[in-house]
């Protein structure tokens, strides 16, 4: 297992070296933004980062609600599933927010506006934090039902995320997939979009398989506490 | 004829909320803070301030209601009420539509008094649609009510409840908010049309209201 995963992170870090030659040398600049429009190579790959690892939050979430009664140990798991895609999914939404203003700067000349595709995906930020929060404050075993729920509604704001491009006016650019015509972007560009979506999926994976080993060996270390000083009060 | 438990809970909710009006009070004692404070902030003889109305206004039933909301199930919490509740045949969404209902109807009990005072603090002239507001307001304040219902039973055995409810309930909150802000604002200055705005209220409405029905059980019973 722990040689699987240097082998997984050297992968990574290979793939994630290409991406940035291919995105910086050998794709063609953008005809009317010039060198800027690279930094979008990072920024959706962290959107396509954001949407895997909140998902899985979603379904460890569902999985843990699921099971709790009927199978507690695969619960566990998949509550420390969704703790710890909910922290990554975090981290890949601040890098996308970041380097969206980057962005944003150097386009629209300015850091932030209050369209609806930024606010929404502002409010998806803030509730996922809300969510980390409340794993924090609530205590005892009920902590994990009560963020479970928490999830699901934090989930739910997802598609409106997505659907609030076409709902509103929206200063942001069409989407990548699904836009419709006149969106999207050119096919010479499509191999530093694709190397470094991977790259970036791998390199969320790796560090998700980490925190979570971390994450379910507390729980389990809890579990113990719980049930041993149990057994000194029988 | 045996009533539905949703209206047994609704009339208990508004029962001991006729006898004590604390909630009523709090909140319409703290809107009207609200208000008045936003009213010293920002200079009321300004004419710009009128793009701002609408927001003032949000915001100020939105803090009342927060504010509220912390106590919703503190009731329930004393001599166990609330594991009692849990026993009854009563299903746990009447319970919770019960105390949905009892809120809205303080809410907007509240709203309807602090109108007046809206007019007269903030010179308040609507260009648009004046009836429009009958439809926002209260999509907007069932929004904000049925998810603070939820999220204060959610975090009712939490420590520092009263500071995590606002903490989860607001980011949860903020389309909502925005789509009233957004449609109150219009309607106010009659520059745009609200439409859109008000169906998202709608589609947002209808979307929290079935996700909490569905998983309120799910709360109220959490133990493990």
């Amino acid at each position: 297992m722990k040689n699987l995963r240097w082998l997984w992170l050297l992968v990574t870090l290979g793939v994630l070296a290409e991406g940035f030659r291919v995105a910086m040398f050998v794709v063609p600049p953008d005809a009317a933004q010039g060198d800027v429009q690279r930094i979008f190579y990072y920024h959706f790959a962290s959107w396509c980062g954001m949407g895997l690892f909140y998902l899985i939050n979603l379904l460890g979430s569902v999985a843990y609600l699921a099971w709790r009664n009927s199978k507690p140990a695969t619960a566990l798991k998949a509550d420390s599933l969704a703790v710890t895609s909910a922290e990554i999914g975090v981290v890949f939404c601040t890098v996308g927010l970041v380097t969206g203003s980057l962005w944003g700067r150097a386009v629209w000349g300015i850091w932030w506006t209050w369209d609806p595709r930024l606010t929404s995906t502002f409010v998806l930020w803030l509730i996922y934090i809300a969510y980390l929060l409340l794993r924090r404050l609530a205590a005892g075993p009920q902590m994990r039902t009560l963020a479970a729920v928490m999830a699901i509604f934090g989930y739910v704001d997802v598609p409106i995320v997505y659907m609030s491009t076409r709902w509103w006016r929206t200063q942001h650019p069409q989407p990548v997939f699904f836009g419709g015509p006149n969106s999207g972007i050119a096919s010479s560009m499509m191999p530093a979009v694709w190397w470094n979506m991977a790259g970036w999926m791998m390199w969320g994976i790796w560090v998700a398989s980490l925190r979570y080993q971390s994450i379910h060996n507390e729980q389990l270390a809890e579990e113990e506490d719980t049930r041993q000083s149990l057994e000194t009060a029988l | 004829m045996k009533r539905p438990y949703v209206l047994v809970h609704l009339a208990k909710d508004l029962r001991i909320e006729w006898r004590s009006k604390d909630a009523a009070n709090a909140m319409l004692f703290f809107a009207l803070l609200v208000v008045a404070i936003f009213s010293l902030a920002f200079d009321p003889t300004d004419p710009g301030l009128h793009k701002f109305t609408g927001a003032i206004l949000c915001v100020a039933i939105m803090f009342a209601a927060v504010s509220s909301l912390n106590q919703v199930w503190a009731r329930e919490l004393q001599n166990q009420v609330l594991d009692a509740q849990r026993m009854t045949n009563a299903g746990a969404n009447d319970l919770f539509i019960g105390k949905v209902l009892a809120n809205f109807l303080f809410l907007t009990i509240v709203e309807i008094i602090l109108a007046p005072f809206f007019v007269i603090f903030y010179n308040l002239r609507v260009v648009g649609n004046a009836w429009t507001l009958a439809v926002i307001i209260p999509l907007g304040t069932w929004a904000l009510v049925v998810n603070g219902v939820f999220f204060a039973a959610l975090s009712i055995r939490t420590r520092s409840r009263e500071l995590l409810l606002p903490l989860i309930l607001l980011p949860i909150f903020i389309p909502a908010l925005l789509a009233m802000v957004v449609s109150t604002s219009a309607v106010i200055t009659g520059a745009s049309d609200p439409g859109i705005w008000i169906k998202m209220l709608a589609v947002y409405d209808i979307i929290f209201t079935t996700v909490c029905l569905l998983l309120f059980d799910t709360v109220l019973h959490a133990e493990g």
